[in-house]
């Protein structure tokens, strides 16, 4: 019974074949052909995804933001993951939900909220005119600050759970010994608790990255009409103007444009690695 | 000895300080949204102005006769369950074999299972679109259902995989010596001692389900709607006050969920692992 377990995979790996990996390769065969038919091939979608620079700037656009909203993500988790890992255990259950509870809530949920708090009548805009710091109202929806605040605070979970498994597992006597030879607080974080750390920042901001450029919702209700990033293009291009195949040729250009992005991480996960 | 950290006590507190005062504002900011949703949903006018000018049941009431929501959240109980029914068999029985097999493909599935937590959702659901009428299909629940189990079946061989590493083996052995065959040692001994982590994998993909925009926008269409779709249309068209009673509602029974979730699978527990 035991040498056979390997086949306990196999029923799952069935599933993705059929209905993960072919769909993924209909795509690509789909990108590549004229019109709705599969043959004949072409490039010409992707010379026009790639060429445009309406279709560039969407996709440096959706990078971007993803890469701002991590770092945002990274600024306050890692204090938090930092706390919680030193936290009393009923602390750290209580921290834990916190940061949980947003990611659970459904995301259009969390959303609309963020819409109450930033609209134009909006919490936000109550209080800074209540306290007469500002004479009309802020514009915060519909801008990218909006999209970059409201993706912080629904992806903070993705990176705080990472970064505190890791903090956890740091032998103590490494910081108390980085104390004993002279190095204050900062300088031990800086120079070892956060060396340390490094491979769970980095499977945090992997996950967190990769969740906040394809947050569909977040980007169309707060960001707006204006304001367009790659998934809503995917989508109006498939079901708006009903291109499929240009829609599909974005796609595997979005797909491959973030998987280097997290190539990338992994690489210097892998240097951090090698140093510690 | 010299307790190391009392000569630098100045700058320990300074850390101390500039790390409490960001995680602080990050809580205020995490629990905000949540709290200000379920007051705004008791408000008595047609805006959704905060604070409210006065508080009222009335948009709860209007929950009862919106039946588009109804139809459309109890699609989406129906696809949360199915798909958190399947993810929990196939996800658990995967991750025993890849917990347990040091072999290069199985590895390699590995990678394929974790996949759809770092590819953009979107671009898979679309792709499954296509491919059900490259077959000459149309879409339908039980296609919808099968896309959220790609999407929703990582979060349970994580979990259960993270329960795996803390069981250990000898009590396998232990119970193999004793004579108790794989399956009988499979159901006495492992999946007993696993069973938070399955457990909390399954309510992390019943949420996700529940959940999920990416796949369901390609692949729900007007006989399958679900709940998020339905309410993301509703707050694009026109910010109707009966999404702040159906949001406050789900705020609700997503914390309930959840401290149930924590007190029987031990939620944060499994998480940190």
């Amino acid at each position: 019974m035991r040498l056979n377990q390997n086949q306990l995979v196999l029923p799952l790996a069935a599933l993705f074949a059929v209905s993960f990996i072919t769909p993924l390769c209909v795509l690509i065969a789909l990108s590549l052909s004229v019109g709705p038919e599969v043959r004949p091939t072409t490039v010409m979608h992707y010379i026009k995804a790639l060429g445009d620079p309406y279709n560039v700037s969407i996709l440096f656009g959706t990078l971007l933001l993803g890469l701002k909203a991590t770092l945002v993500c990274l600024g306050f988790g890692f204090p938090i993951a930092w706390l919680c890992a030193r936290a009393t255990p009923r602390w750290q259950s209580i921290l834990l939900m916190i940061v949980v509870l947003p990611i659970l809530t459904s995301v259009v949920v969390r959303t609309f909220s963020w819409i109450v708090i930033l609209g134009r009548q909006g919490v936000i805009n109550n209080i800074a005119m209540g306290l007469g710091l500002v004479s009309e109202p802020l514009k915060l929806l519909f801008t990218e600050f909006g999209v970059i605040l409201v993706l912080a605070q629904v992806q903070m979970p993705l990176m705080v759970l990472p970064i505190m498994t890791v903090l956890s597992r740091i032998d103590p006597n490494l910081e108390n010994a980085s104390r004993a030879l002279g190095a204050g607080e900062w300088r031990t974080l800086w120079r070892v608790t956060l060396p340390l750390s490094l491979p769970g920042v980095i499977a945090g901001c992997t996950l967190t990255f990769a969740a906040c450029v394809t947050a569909f919702v977040t980007h169309t209700l707060i960001g707006g009409a204006r304001l367009i990033y790659m998934p809503y293009h995917i989508y109006s291009q498939a079901i708006g103007a009903n291109n499929w195949p240009f829609a599909a040729a974005i796609s595997v250009v979005f797909m491959i444009a973030v998987m280097m992005v997290i190539a990338l991480l992994g690489r210097l996960s892998m240097m951090s690695r090698v140093d510690a | 000895m010299r307790k190391p950290n009392s000569r630098f006590d100045c700058e320990a507190a300074s850390l101390q300080f500039v790390f409490r005062a960001l995680a602080a504002l990050a809580i205020v900011v995490l629990i905000a949204p949540s709290l200000i949703v379920i007051v705004t949903s008791f408000t008595a006018s047609q805006s959704l102005k905060f604070p409210p000018e006065g508080f009222s049941l009335r948009w709860y009431r209007a929950l009862f006769d919106a039946t588009q929501m109804q139809n459309a959240a109890w699609n989406s109980l129906v696809v949360a369950l199915w798909t958190t029914a399947i993810s929990s068999v196939l996800g658990t029985a995967a991750a025993l074999g890849i917990a347990r097999s040091k072999s290069a493909w199985v590895k390699g599935w590995d990678m394929v299972f974790m996949s759809p937590l770092v590819l953009p959702a979107l671009a898979f659901g679309f792709a499954a679109l296509i491919y059900i009428y490259q077959m000459g299909l149309r879409p339908s629940l039980g296609f919808l259902i099968l896309g959220h189990v790609v999407v929703c079946v990582p979060f349970v061989i994580r979990m259960t995989l993270a329960a795996l590493t803390q069981l250990d083996p000898a009590l396998l052995d232990a119970s193999e010596s004793l004579g108790a065959g794989g399956w009988m040692t499979f159901r006495r001994v492992t999946l007993p001692l696993i069973s938070r982590g399955v457990g909390a994998g399954a309510f992390l993909a019943f949420m996700a389900s529940f959940d999920n925009v990416p796949v369901s926008l390609f692949l729900a269409d007007e006989r399958t709607e679900v709940l998020p779709i339905h309410l993301w249309q509703q707050i694009e068209d026109n910010l109707d006050v009966r999404t702040a009673a159906a949001s406050g509602l789900i705020v609700v029974l997503t914390l309930a969920l959840m401290i149930l979730a924590e007190r029987f699978a031990g939620l944060t527990r499994q998480m940190r692992t």
